[in-house]
């Protein structure tokens, strides 16, 4: 019998938790009784048994190399206790056992030049996706935008000021990776895809193409006598789709490839049921390396938040309260007939009633 | 903070190594320096650090640059594996030749992604950090992301021949590959029990006992598209597993929610009527709370729909109850094809207590795989199967009974043949009975 070529991985699956949890936080495991907030990014937890835990939140540029690790572990090692987590959102937990050990681990970490807050009702890291650095597909940059809105944000990241938590989220295309926000910044291609008809039959599985169109705009053709494919240019909804099965399909495009800002996700059962984010503002100039003009739109509907919501009132929710002529005036976003859904189930978004504000 | 010295330059985020290794010069990167400054960590600081001793990310870098100057991406997938598994790679193979078709920045030509599941409620030692670190820099860039939208650790940049071995390496050590294209993909679960007072389930145990039992589903894509399992202690939902996973697991309790009236009392001295009134009374989603006049709170259990509201407010007075379970939606995914859609419950509430608990949650997600496997159309999350067929349909094909806890309110349309309405109002009668 042949040897195999290599030796099977051993599918050893997801990695117990367990084994990498702090002492204190494994000895109470699932014994908790409360937990408060002492300062913007810090956690307090105290268990049943009288015993606490001090949680440090810390921001990062998500991407790390073994510089920032080793920086991050001594600190960590010198001032905490050896055990750290990370957040949804990119932001490092760093668990003690002794509220003395929390002011020195702070200043370690700022010293180092890195912040630290994200809790409560602060604008927390914005969840990040790969863009330019890896991903096939997209639009624009992900570390970019984020480390450019960051540095703006950087002062409400440290500090808990506005009326609840704000997730702020970005996605390079369409497909929106970085997925529902309070406020999200997302590519949306504005042309059709440009075809290059030469490949379309060797690199394309040209039927999956045609199934995967959400507006059945693409069909099977013959162009310069090679089988490829050709889009409705009139029935496209320019989604991008098409792109990652069938790279010849180009939808991103340096000019007409926009950043549309959408608001009001919200992923918590708190109060309102969960809810999806809305679009609010588009064609918008997908401008590096620093994306000013998509900065400035979030900075004023942020500031409008901030100003005019009520404590515990997502951004979601406060437009809900407000309503959507409200959200409009106050942020002088233009209100256009893109912002009338009609896609499927559209007419439920409609206002069959009279309440209206005045 | 920008404009600040460090107190140790050697030891800060703007630190760049004063002498370079890395035998291949720097390419200007005259826009991407623009992103070094400022008071958030500086990722291009990052780069450039790689870049110092590391001739792969010079070349990226230069890739990198190349992007923002013409606003295009330029890498392409590839079929790229590690032996005995068919996914779990991301392979990426530069776009970008000259005029003879040589690669412009032929060092990062292949710059491929290990996506590595991480351990449940993403906890580490800082011994494990730096030991996967070192493995990294051993055989790719050294570039970590901690971590991706779906959850996995991912290992960014390196080649084809260094894929497998990396992969030899931290196998060796307890780490497993995540899950890339059509499949059972890497889960995710909160902190839950492990800090969280809120937490009622363990978290753990429900994101290794789903995601472990799927790792052929995981290793060899063979599903109509990708199935994502995620896991939040609480409805708080820190997991986002409503709207982004197929299979939501959200912990919650059936009893009466926990009141320390002390506390209450406490607050509300502290506070203010008029506070708690406005934030916690009034915002009670079914208007099941009432503030007495002696200060304590009324709560109506019945009506509360456990949305932790109040919870959340007022973290020392209130908790969840003492009869835990989860709620199970199925169905969440973002836009393509149909449009967003939410999980949908299926399962309003079940008790993970015993193995044998555990063990009929992991048979229902077998019996959901299943039926969607066979059923669906290619490249249709369980949602759009759900939308395509029907919820009752589906519910059909994977035995669960309907129940109203299913929907938000009954249909509206007359347009539906009913022929054995008396058969189903008697099945109906009939389960009512037996409870």
């Amino acid at each position: 019998m042949a040897q195999p070529a290599h030796e099977y991985p051993v599918e050893s699956g997801v990695p117990d938790g367990m084994q990498f949890l702090h002492p204190t936080m494994l000895k109470n495991f699932g014994n908790w009784k409360y937990h408060d907030r002492p300062r913007p990014g810090v956690l307090h937890h105290v268990a049943h048994s009288g015993d606490e835990v001090w949680t440090v939140r810390v921001g990062t540029q998500r991407q790390l190399g073994p510089y920032e690790i080793n920086l991050i572990c001594d600190i960590i090692d010198n001032y905490a206790d050896g055990y750290v987590r990370f957040s949804i959102r990119s932001n490092l937990e760093i668990m003690v056992d002794k509220e003395e050990k929390v002011a020195p681990l702070i200043q370690a970490f700022e010293d180092a030049g890195y912040p630290v807050g994200g809790t409560g009702n602060s604008i927390t890291m914005i969840s990040h996706t790969q863009g330019w650095l890896h991903c096939d597909i997209p639009g624009t940059d992900a570390s970019g935008v984020v480390k450019a809105m960051m540095d703006e944000l950087h002062k409400e990241f440290v500090s808990e000021q506005m009326p609840n938590r704000v997730h702020i989220t970005t996605s390079c295309c369409q497909i929106n990776c970085g997925g529902q926000g309070d406020i999200a910044i997302n590519i949306q291609h504005t042309k059709p895809p440009k075809i290059n008809h030469d490949l379309v039959a060797n690199v394309c599985e040209r039927p999956s193409v045609v199934a995967r169109c959400p507006v059945a705009a693409i069909r099977p053709a013959i162009v310069n006598g090679k089988p490829s494919l050709e889009v409705d240019e009139k029935k496209c909804i320019c989604c991008g789709a098409c792109f990652p099965p069938c790279p010849p399909m180009q939808i991103n495009d340096p000019d007409h490839s926009k950043l549309a800002v959408w608001v009001g996700g919200k992923h918590s059962n708190a109060r309102s049921k969960p809810m999806f984010h809305k679009l609010v503002a588009a064609g918008i100039p997908n401008n590096p390396p620093r994306w000013p003009e998509a900065t400035k739109i979030v900075l004023n509907i942020l500031d409008k938040y901030k100003n005019d919501a009520k404590d515990w009132e997502r951004v979601g929710d406060w437009v809900e309260r407000i309503g959507w002529p409200r959200f409009f005036e106050l942020t002088e976003l233009p209100f256009t007939k893109y912002h009338i859904d009609n896609w499927r189930g559209a007419r439920n978004s409609l206002n069959a009633s009279t309440h209206i504000r005045f | 903070m920008a404009g600040q010295t460090p107190k140790n330059p050697e030891k800060h985020a703007t630190y760049l190594p004063k002498e370079k290794t890395s035998s291949k010069p720097f390419h200007d990167t005259p826009m991407l320096d623009q992103l070094v400054d400022g008071p958030w960590p500086s990722f291009v600081t990052g780069l450039k650090r790689l870049a110092s001793d590391n001739n792969m990310m010079v070349d990226l870098l230069g890739q990198l640059e190349h992007s923002y100057k013409t606003r295009i991406g330029y890498w392409k997938g590839g079929t790229v594996s590690v032996f005995g598994y068919g996914g779990g790679i991301i392979p990426r193979f530069t776009e970008l030749m000259d005029d003879k078709g040589k690669p412009m920045f032929p060092e990062s030509r292949e710059f491929h992604t290990v996506r590595v599941q991480p351990p449940a409620g993403n906890h580490y030692s800082t011994d494990m950090l730096r030991k996967l670190s070192n493995s990294w820099n051993k055989y790719g860039s050294g570039l970590i992301a901690f971590h991706g939208q779906t959850g996995n650790i991912m290992f960014i940049g390196t080649t084809t021949d260094n894929t497998q071995l990396f992969f030899d390496e931290i196998n060796g050590y307890g780490w497993d590959l995540g899950g890339a294209g059509p499949c059972v993909r890497t889960g995710m679960s909160c902190v839950g029990a492990a800090r969280c007072e809120q937490s009622c389930t363990n978290e753990i145990k429900v994101h290794r006992s789903l995601v472990n039992n799927f790792l052929d589903d995981m290793h060899r894509p063979a599903l109509p598209y990708k199935f994502k399992f995620k896991v939040s202690g609480c409805p708080n939902d820190c997991m986002n597993s409503i709207q982004r996973s197929d299979f939501a697991v959200i912990g919650t309790w059936r009893d009466d929610m926990q009141v320390d009236q002390d506390e209450v009392k406490k607050i509300v001295a502290e506070k203010g009527r008029k506070n708690i009134i406005d934030n916690v009374i009034s915002r009670c989603p079914t208007n099941a709370l009432s503030l007495n006049d002696d200060d304590t709170l009324e709560v109506d259990n019945r009506n509360c729909v456990r949305c932790m509201h109040c919870i959340n407010v007022m973290t020392k007075a209130l908790s969840p109850g003492k009869d835990h379970g989860v709620s199970i939606l199925l169905g969440g995914k973002r836009t393509l094809k149909i449009g967003d859609t939410m999980g949908t419950v299926i399962v309003p509430f079940m008790k993970l207590e015993t193995d044998e608990d555990y063990e009929k949650l992991v048979e229902l997600a077998e019996e959901i795989i299943d039926f969607w496997a066979e059923n669906a159309l290619e490249h249709e999350r369980v949602g759009e199967t759900v939308d395509r067929i029907g919820l009752a349909n589906f519910l059909e094909g994977i035995d669960i009974e309907v129940e109203p806890n299913m929907i938000t309110h009954p249909r509206t349309s007359n347009y539906v043949r009913m022929d054995d309405w008396d058969q189903e109002a008697a099945k109906w009668k009939e389960r009512k009975a037996a409870n």
